[in-house]
């Protein structure tokens, strides 16, 4: 899923970092407001977390295309969405210029499709599945599984726009192919991703329910027991 | 774990690449990269010059070309992609070796592999000669936003964390009869992924919370900043591999 350089051309990549540098001014705007000292070390950790599950890439031979898990769902559900963009797109920088997987070139389209693309796609799942799911743990897996299965598939299909706006060889009709199997691959890789979401999310907001972001800022909060004034046995 | 600030591919050594500024070598070392993707892929001498120009700076941080190789082969995955090209592209096509290959998708392999190679081998360097620490301090002095470093600083940090808490749970697993052996041992990481997600969070908060109650303010304290912001000598000298690469961008986009 990381674009090495060389894929798409130049002037592409420079709209596209034009582009992922605007919304991650964004989100550093909007993230100000949510780190806190509770959102702080999370952030870290969900960003190592992801940065560990991306090593595991599972290249396809067949196709030409290699997968791996994306995490935006996940930070999406424990962070919130901004910064939750902020730390896929922590993760993608510090692998460009480190470990060479994904061109510093082409940061710019990574950045959109797996920090921006695979995040947006996953919160607004989140935001409209958790008003309509029940409020167990059922209702949480479920939103986890999905959000993430669909915020898979939506970043693969921006890599297909991407190369169909500015790849450097013209596939002709096979550009139907790519997506299909972009798709096809990333259905399969977002169910790994969906069941790894979902148990970890469960797992959190089972013992930790205050760490969820998702939970914290969609879910109307419940009104807090009635403290015994004075008096009372606690 | 507290020894754990230098990541696997630190190369210890204090050639004069080491001892550049960390921001200087960043810097360098996009620029290195953007002027490589602008170079037109028919140019095949340009990307000689720029192999010659990595292999000068590896000898120049004493950085062996086995272990840069060997390293390099991190991107085949990524790269694979190229492979596919002269079958699926379109066009005129040729013959080779009893196969029908199409010319544009020889070169659109070509052109990825050429500069996908460019950039990993230059982003192995910096990887090479500079320390995790000094990579964050450099982001920031290339005033890179406050909440970005901060979440890189902790990512890098608990990465050694999380490692941690994996090895002390199956480590936990194995003594009470568990036999993990190859893939077997995936279910009972699945079963407890969740579990290691909390473990190495609630071991972090503490660590951040220690930090806070020092006088954390989500910046790396001043002897980190400290020694030595890069001169301009520095920058000079650092920016003579990004000239010598746009030079020839220049040159290859004026001739074809």
């Amino acid at each position: 899923m990381h674009i090495s350089n060389g894929i798409i051309d130049g002037p592409v990549a420079a709209v596209f970092a034009a582009l992922a540098l605007a919304a991650l001014t964004f989100c550093v705007l909007r993230g100000r407001r949510d780190l806190d000292d509770r959102l702080a070390p999370m952030a870290g950790l969900v960003a190592a977390f992801i940065f560990a599950v991306q090593m595991l890439n599972f290249p396809i031979f067949t196709a030409g295309v290699s997968g791996h898990l994306l995490g935006g769902a996940l930070a999406a559900l424990l962070v919130g969405p901004w910064v939750g963009a902020l730390c896929v797109a922590v993760v993608l920088v510090v692998q460009a210029l480190v470990f060479g997987d994904g061109g510093v070139a082409m940061l710019g389209l990574n950045i959109t499709n797996m920090a921006l693309l695979g995040t947006a796609a996953a919160y607004l799942l989140i935001a409209l599945l958790l008003r309509v799911l029940p409020r167990t743990p059922t209702g949480l897996g479920v939103t986890a599984f999905v959000s993430a299965l669909v915020s898979v598939v939506v970043a693969s299909q921006g890599f297909v726009l991407q190369y169909w706006l500015g790849g450097t060889t013209d596939l002709g009709g096979n550009l139907a192919g790519l997506a299909g199997t972009m798709a096809g691959v990333h259905l399969l890789i977002g169910i790994g991703e969906g069941l790894i979401t979902a148990t970890t999310v469960v797992t959190v907001a089972k013992v930790r329910p205050d760490l969820v972001y998702a939970l914290r800022a969609l879910k109307p909060a419940v009104p807090a027991p009635a403290v015994p004034v004075a008096g009372g046995a606690r | 774990m507290g020894a754990g600030h230098v990541h696997v591919l630190y190369r210890e050594s204090s050639s004069p690449v080491h001892r550049l500024p960390p921001e200087v070598k960043i810097a360098a070392m996009v620029l290195f990269t953007v002027a490589v993707v602008a170079t037109p892929r028919a140019a095949y001498w340009a990307f000689g010059g720029y192999a010659l120009l990595v292999a000068a700076v590896a000898a120049l941080a004493r950085v062996g070309p086995r272990w840069l190789l060997g390293r390099a082969l991190i991107e085949l995955p990524f790269v694979l992609f190229a492979f596919a090209l002269p079958f699926f592209g379109t066009g005129e096509r040729v013959d080779v070796a009893g196969l029908s290959l199409s010319v544009d998708g020889l070169h659109g392999a070509w052109n990825i592999l050429a500069k996908g190679t460019l950039g990993v081998l230059a982003s192995l360097l910096l990887a090479a000669t500079t320390t995790t620490r000094d990579l964050i301090v450099g982001l920031d002095r290339l005033r890179c936003p406050q909440i970005l470093t901060q979440i890189a600083t902790f990512m890098l940090r608990y990465l050694d964390v999380l490692v941690g808490e994996a090895r002390r749970m199956r480590v936990a697993r194995m003594s009470r009869g568990d036999d993990p052996r190859f893939l077997w041992q995936l279910r009972g990481f699945a079963a407890g992924v969740g579990a290691l997600f909390l473990r190495a969070f609630e071991r972090g908060e503490r660590v951040y919370l220690a930090m806070v109650s020092r006088g954390y303010t989500g910046r790396m304290p001043a002897v980190w900043q400290g020694a030595g912001a890069a001169t301009a000598g520095q920058w000079a000298a650092a920016a003579t591999v990004p000239a010598i690469a746009a030079t020839i961008a220049a040159v290859a986009l004026v001739l074809t």
